[in-house]
């Protein structure tokens, strides 16, 4: 039986379809995909996001075990409420997830983890943890809704508990404030500007009902999925998981080799890898010819076979279709897609493909 | 529940058949299967003047959920396709049973009409699904 958010009858009050995702019941879409991610790129958007998992990390050693845990350096973190992405690897130097952790006080981080892997990233965390002075505590009493689009804020800040609208009206990009119970930051899966809230269960239907009455738009993992290809952003267990490098998944620029005495999990086999000849590529794909590009979908310079579509779909704002892909070093601005059989021309492009609700790529 | 219009025939496969009275037939995807879909985004239809046979795979839609094979209800060649969709394949969404009709083809025999299911039938199919 997949778990319900505390937002379940919200949306099902709003004609969500639901589906089955990661261990919970959640909503794909309200009734058109297309409309919702449209309503993010040149409005507002809202998506519950409370099946992801936030864990706080508490005590003299939080942050000193967090520079051990993850592949991006939390030192980098120097104002309260600076939020990093990270990856979190395994000694092989797979992903064993990706994350966002917020620096909130010397003795206190949250880290954000995806739902999916919450119970697997909890294991690990707990295994790594002993020699540390660290608390580890998932906070299961939250939830988080993101609040997505170039008027999100505007619409959000209103329904925010007063004594938050100050701090959250002066946040900068990539940082957070918390009051309480309550947590507002300016970070998102879209690529569009706007809040990521966390709150108590207890308050999250009026604020979801708040916003809905302001003109935000409930919108669901459909949507979400498109937004986040067309911003380029990767999504765990598609375009990298355990048996991926982040060298091959595009997120070479996550990783802190400096200093190299930092000895995080999974440097050791990063740092043999790094920059070597065979690594793969992590690029964009535009499809010129007719079709839509799907995972899994092999890729082909001439008749030679040189990689795989991790993420495709239909990108909504380009009209055109749009992937994510790894690729061989050799690949340069032309290639071929194997769709049903034919093999269509696609053409090489360096992600986001939008953001902030303008192309970035040529099409 | 979506609706079946009484003057249509069906497959298990969420075709629908509109038989035209001269030797040919209409040919799109129920409502419920665009339903199903969700929003369409591309649409490849078979060439007119094509043979295509009774549950052999003749048109793709795609949605941005996924792709779905579209099997030919009926054999026979097919005299028409619906070029209109190429540019907005978001009609099938918005008019499944009418505008956003798919191919035409010119039946080789009226008889294989018969063994299409009636839309009590189809409705029983989509009934079932449900649950």
């Amino acid at each position: 039986m997949d778990k319900k958010t505390v937002l379940f009858d919200a949306h099902e009050a709003m004609g969500a379809k639901i589906v089955p995702f990661g261990g919970w019941a959640m909503p794909l879409h309200y009734g058109s995909q297309l409309e919702e991610h449209h309503a993010v790129r040149k409005d507002a958007g809202m998506f519950d996001v409370s099946h992801m998992q936030v864990v706080d990390l508490t005590g003299p050693g939080a942050g000193d075990f967090l520079r051990r845990l993850l592949a991006n350096d939390v030192s980098r973190l120097k104002t309260p409420g600076k939020a990093l992405y990270s990856c979190m690897l395994n000694e092989q130097g797979g992903v064993i997830d990706d994350l966002i952790v917020y620096y909130l006080r010397d003795d206190w981080y949250r880290m954000v983890v995806n739902a999916a892997t919450a119970e697997k990233d909890l294991g690990w965390i707990n295994s790594q943890a002993s020699a540390f002075e660290v608390e580890i505590d998932p906070r299961a009493d939250l939830a988080m809704v993101a609040v997505q689009g170039p008027n999100a804020r505007e619409k959000a800040m209103p329904l925010l508990p007063e004594a938050l609208r100050g701090p959250a009206s002066e946040l900068s990009v990539f940082h957070a404030a918390t009051d309480g119970s309550w947590f507002v930051a300016r970070t998102g899966y879209t690529g569009e500007d706007g809040f990521e809230v966390m709150l108590p269960e207890s308050d999250a239907d009026a604020f979801w009902k708040g916003l809905a009455e302001a003109g935000v738009a409930p919108c669901g993992l459909g949507a979400r999925d498109t937004l986040r290809l067309e911003a380029g952003m990767n999504l765990y267990g598609t375009d990298m998981d355990e048996e991926t490098l982040p060298l091959e998944a595009g997120l070479t620029w996550t990783i802190a080799w400096d200093p190299a005495e930092r000895d995080f999990v999974g440097r050791k086999v990063l740092d043999a890898r790094r920059g070597a000849e065979d690594n793969q590529k992590f690029v964009g794909l535009v499809l010129t010819g007719r079709g839509v590009l799907r995972n899994h979908q092999k890729i082909f310079v001439g008749d030679q076979e040189v990689g795989e579509i991790t993420s495709g779909g239909f990108s909504p704002t380009l009209e055109k279709s749009i992937a994510l892909a790894r690729v061989n070093r050799s690949v340069a601005d032309e290639c071929d897609v194997e769709i049903r059989g034919k093999r269509i021309p696609a053409k090489v492009v360096k992600p986001p493909f939008v953001r902030n609700g303008k192309a970035c790529i040529e099409v | 529940m979506s609706n079946a219009p009484s003057e249509l025939k069906y497959t298990k496969s969420h075709e629908w058949i509109r038989d035209e009275g001269d030797g040919t037939v209409t040919i799109g995807i129920t409502e419920h299967a665009q339903e199903l879909l969700g929003d369409l985004v591309f649409v490849e239809l078979p060439e007119e003047g094509a043979s295509v046979e009774s549950g052999s795979e003749c048109a793709v839609v795609e949605s941005v959920k996924a792709a779905s094979d579209v099997y030919s209800p009926v054999t026979g060649e097919v005299s028409a396709v619906n070029e209109a969709l190429s540019d907005a394949p978001e009609t099938v969404n918005e008019d499944a049973f009418g505008d956003g009709w798919l191919f035409k083809v010119t039946l080789n025999d009226s008889a294989e009409l018969d063994d299409l299911l009636d839309a009590d039938a189809y409705t029983e199919v989509m009934e079932s699904e449900d649950h």
